[in-house]
């Protein structure tokens, strides 16, 4: 017998699998790139939310950030859809099967300018799905353009100045209705993955506006967009710590310093003041921090606004809760005693 | 007025030929009048006395104000073509009233509101001026209502002197109100009281008659809007998202309504369909594509203008191989202009949709029946060739009133194409072919196998949907040879389907030299033209082709005559094209008949052009 200890073998999770079976293919991306970074935290919060990653629906637009989707969750399948058209693909999946847990991956272009419209109206609808947009203020896959979250007076490589105002996607969401508004920082990898979580529980979209430098086109001094002003200048409104429904959670916490958020599907979401206070579950507020950082061009990151109540698409649409796309043919035909009733209206 | 008063005055007419059941009547008002309620009354009694009827709305842009018109042709024939030469003329709308009755033929009926003065305007017609607007103050006390119910004087006028049967103008005014009793008892009280002043006031100088018969036993009258929704609902439709657009939103609304009575479930209680009123067309087929490549059966319903915003998404469907069924209600051009007047105007356009090299395949239907059937057909097709696939009608089909037998119902099971949708099918998938690759053709026939998102828990399940770049097993490629073989893959494809969709109805048994091509709604006017043709003495052979891409048959008609007559109703002769384009071969024998005004192609237009062409 052999005394070599047998390798350890590596945790798994409730589901029974390991991180590294959420994986996917490797990266194309540039090196150093944000996405990879925010590949790496989706990987880890779908391991540790011990979703079936059968049941993952990957959904993109074009763009660097629409490539990532190949990279995560390869055991789920993905959608590459057209440029900025994404959220009607996943709207139109999701209505059909809400089973799956539909991960959106988008960047500031394909979501803030070609893909405004369908954006806008994915928030208002309120269709149950995460969607992460990984902005670096420039469109990388055509080489360096300004995008329409680049703030004003940024600077491209090539000299050219941005003078037209940056969208606040945040802002944009909080005003359509969004249930699920963030803001975090590739850098921020604590923060980022437990916001992850909680908007992988929460029921509605829920919005992750994350800032990814980009390494090639947009990482230099004079750009708001880069490793080392996102680092120089993020403050966290609070620290957050998600608790899954499936967890004992304690019961005490002190009010005036957390803030207590119970999702739909039991989980909390617990998040440490560090602006006193301010309330995430106020719409008020919530713009008004946006307004403020926005004035200020400060980098304010954390749930700036929750709202786990609110309906999603499905239940405003009426649709129950056994999956259309499962029903067989019987339920889907209506029997001829049904085409006879209307043919005699029509005689 | 007894019936002996009655009878001698119409006896007057009785020195011309009577017309009987052979004409139409052309009612003009303004939009938003409430006419059309009025028009529907008409329609339904004639179609009542088993008179073969057909009923065209001639509409504009505009909710109020505008003028409109009313066609209802009888014909004892069976023609429900438009007739262009009008018999019985109503005049309501002054804006309009000269030239309306410059336009009707020699002998016409013109029925007008008296005050316009219209009978010095010319002296080959027959007028009937009637008080409308003091009638309607004596019959109708609320004043509210008398904007509406003076329509419905006109329908007791034209009962009168065209002898429509008043029980079934009874039945017709019940119909049309859904039997509520207030409004069946103003609506009446206003046509007789249209018709006993014409009793007592006029004499009736036209040969138009109306006379029952037995051609409508059993036939229904339906847009094919609504049947074309009848045809997705009972096809299992699982997903609609549409865009409002004229002709086309009546087509959702009528599936919208006949779902919610009849696809919810009734054990759970719950919607076996899910819909969605989308931000545009672009985000519809959207829509269309998620819940195609989730597994749905899955629609949307637009026109000319959607269908260009739905440009791009049609070409991923089509190389990411996904299943759609897009209606296309036909009309003319962009923008403002005529959105309310009929086109086959998008026939190459569609077909040709994406960017990059694709075909699609697009279904014709000729008549309300084929509405119904090709919308059962359209998602078969869809599914089994995992494709967009396009129902192509047109405003005509679409929004007018069509008299047909009643829709059969289907118990042909549904076609849900090549899915793995269990482990077990996956396991024997893989048994057979040593893997699941999403685009490998391994049955021979260009089409491959699916899968569907979240169905199978296994990692051989999985794949990734994206644009033309992708090897057959689905993976990111730009190599030469594996974009090669796809796109050869696709074309096998289409050939394939060639042998699936609806071929063409064929009339070649006459020994005829000339023949002629004409698809869609086009097919009511060639039928009429052949016949009036066939009795001065030229016969003719027809083929009506139901799909693109052409199957076989289409090229052995033209090659089986000398000269073949390609009707189209567009200026640029899209069918005429597409037939040089696919078929080659001789195509001098090609001749082009194209209308384009706006209005539905007449049997007249079919004749003339086939007449000038045979005289060179």
């Amino acid at each position: 017998m052999s005394s070599t200890a047998e390798p350890k073998a590596p945790p798994v999770n409730r589901a029974g699998l390991t991180v590294k079976e959420y994986g996917g293919l490797k990266s194309t991306l540039c090196v150093g790139c944000g996405h990879d970074v925010i590949t790496r935290q989706i990987t880890q919060a779908l391991y540790e939310m011990s979703v079936p990653p059968y049941k993952v629906a990957k959904m993109s637009g074009i763009g660097c950030s629409s490539k990532t989707t190949a990279y995560f969750a390869d055991r789920g399948h993905g959608f590459n859809a057209v440029h900025g058209r994404m959220p009607a693909v996943a709207t139109g999946a999701m209505m059909v099967n809400p089973s799956l847990l539909a991960i959106g991956v988008s960047g500031d272009g394909d979501t803030a300018s070609i893909g405004a419209g369908q954006f806008v109206h994915l928030l208002r609808r309120n269709v149950p799905m995460v969607y992460i947009v990984e902005n670096n203020g420039v469109y990388g896959l055509t080489k360096g353009q300004f995008s329409a979250t680049a703030d004003v007076g940024s600077r491209l490589k090539t000299g050219a100045v941005n003078d037209l105002p940056a969208i606040d996607l945040c802002a944009m969401a909080i005003e359509l209705g969004c249930g699920y508004v963030a803001r975090s920082f590739s850098g921020d990898m604590k923060q980022l993955v437990a916001l992850l979580k909680g908007a992988m529980a929460h029921r509605g979209t829920a919005l992750l506006d994350v800032v990814s430098p980009c390494v090639t086109f947009n990482n230099h001094d004079s750009s708001t967009k880069s490793y080392k002003w996102a680092k120089d200048h993020e403050i966290p409104i609070h620290e957050i710590g998600f608790v899954p429904y499936y967890e004992e959670i304690s019961v005490d916490y002190d009010p005036g310093t957390t803030q207590d958020v119970v999702l739909h599907d039991g989980s909390h979401i617990r998040l440490r003041k560090l602006r006193a206070d301010y309330d995430a579950t106020d719409k008020g507020k919530a713009l008004a921090l946006c307004m403020e950082a926005q004035q200020k061009t400060e980098f304010l990151t954390g749930l700036i606004y929750v709202e786990p109540a609110k309906k999603d698409f499905l239940e405003l649409s009426g649709v129950g809760g056994q999956p259309i796309v499962e029903l067989p043919e019987s339920r889907l035909r209506p029997p001829k005693k049904a085409l006879d009733e209307i043919m005699e209206s029509l005689k | 007025m007894s019936t002996a008063v009655l009878e001698e005055k119409h006896s007057e007419s009785a020195g011309r030929t009577p017309v009987i059941n052979d004409f139409s009547i052309h009612v003009a008002t303004a939009n938003g009048s409430g006419s059309m309620s009025s028009n529907s009354i008409l329609m339904r009694a004639i179609f009542q006395m088993g008179i073969p009827v057909s009923g065209k709305n001639l509409f504009p842009s505009n909710i109020q104000g505008l003028p409109t018109w009313f066609t209802i042709r009888a014909s004892k024939e069976g023609f429900i073509a438009r007739r262009r030469d009008v018999g019985v003329l109503i005049c309501m709308n002054p804006e309009t009233a000269h030239e309306d009755v410059r336009t009707v033929a020699p002998g016409a009926a013109v029925i007008y509101e008296e005050s316009l003065k219209l009978d010095t305007l010319r002296s080959d017609v027959v007028y009937y001026p009637v008080p409308f607007q003091k009638l309607v103050l004596e019959l109708v006390q609320d004043g509210k209502l008398r904007r509406l119910a003076v329509n419905m004087i006109y329908v007791g006028v034209a009962a009168w002197l065209l002898g429509l049967d008043m029980a079934e103008i009874e039945k017709a005014v019940a119909k049309q109100f859904k039997s509520k009793a207030a409004a069946v008892e103003i609506n009446m009280k206003a046509i007789r009281g249209g018709l006993e002043w014409a009793e007592k006031n006029l004499t009736k100088r036209d040969p138009f008659r109306l006379e029952r018969m037995n051609a409508t036993a059993g036939k229904i009258i339906i847009e094919g809007n609504a049947a074309t929704a009848i045809g997705c609902m009972m096809a299992g439709v699982q997903f609609l998202a549409w865009y409002p657009i004229t002709p086309s939103s009546s087509l959702a609304e009528a599936l919208i309504d006949y779902a919610g009575r009849y696809r919810i479930d009734p054990e759970t209680g719950e919607p076996t369909m899910s819909m969605v009123q989308a931000e545009d067309e672009l985000a519809a087929l959207g829509m269309v594509l998620g819940a195609g490549w989730a597994g749905a059966r899955a629609m949307t319903t637009t026109s000319g203008p959607g269908i260009s915003l739905m440009s791009e998404f049609t070409g991923l469907g089509y190389y990411a191989e996904v299943p759609a069924v897009i209606v296309d209600v036909q009309r003319v051009g962009p923008s403002t202009g005529l959105p309310t007047r009929t086109m086959q105007g998008d026939i190459t356009s569609t077909y040709y949709l994406s960017h990059g090299d694709a075909k699609h395949i697009l279904l014709l239907p000729g008549s309300v029946e084929e509405c119904y059937t090709m919308a059962m057909d359209a998602f078969d097709l869809a599914e089994r060739f995992q494709t967009p696939v396009f129902l192509m009608t047109d405003l005509d089909l679409g929004m007018n009133n069509w008299m047909a037998d009643p829709l059969p119902f289907s118990d042909r099971p549904l076609d849900r194409g090549k899915v793995l949708r269990t482990k077990e099918e996956l396991d024997a998938h893989i048994a057979k072919f040593k893997e699941f690759a999403r685009y490998r053709d391994v049955d021979g026939d260009g089409i491959p196998w699916r899968t569907l998102p979240g169905f199978i828990d296994a990692s051989a399940a999985t794949y990734f949907t994206r644009g033309s770049g992708h090897s057959e097993r689905a993976h990111y490629t730009e190599r030469p040879n594996d974009y090669k073989n796809n796109m050869d893959r696709l074309a096998r494809k289409l050939e394939t389907a060639k042998k699936h969709v609806p071929g063409p109805v064929v009339s070649d048994g006459s020994g005829s030299r000339v023949g002629i091509i004409a698809y869609g709604s086009s097919d009511f006017a060639v039928e009429e033209a052949r016949v009036i043709l066939g009795r001065k003495g030229m016969k003719t052979d027809y083929l009506r082709p139901r799909a693109l891409p052409f199957t076989p048959a289409v090229a052995a008609f033209i090659a089986a005559h000398e000269r073949v007559y390609v009707i189209d109703q567009n200026r640029d002769g899209q069918m005429y094209d597409l037939l040089r384009l696919e078929i080659g071969g001789n195509t001098d024998k090609l001749r082009s008949i194209r209308h384009y005004d706006g209005f539905p192609l007449d049997a007249e237009t079919v004749i003339e052009g086939i007449e000038a062409g045979e005289k060179k």
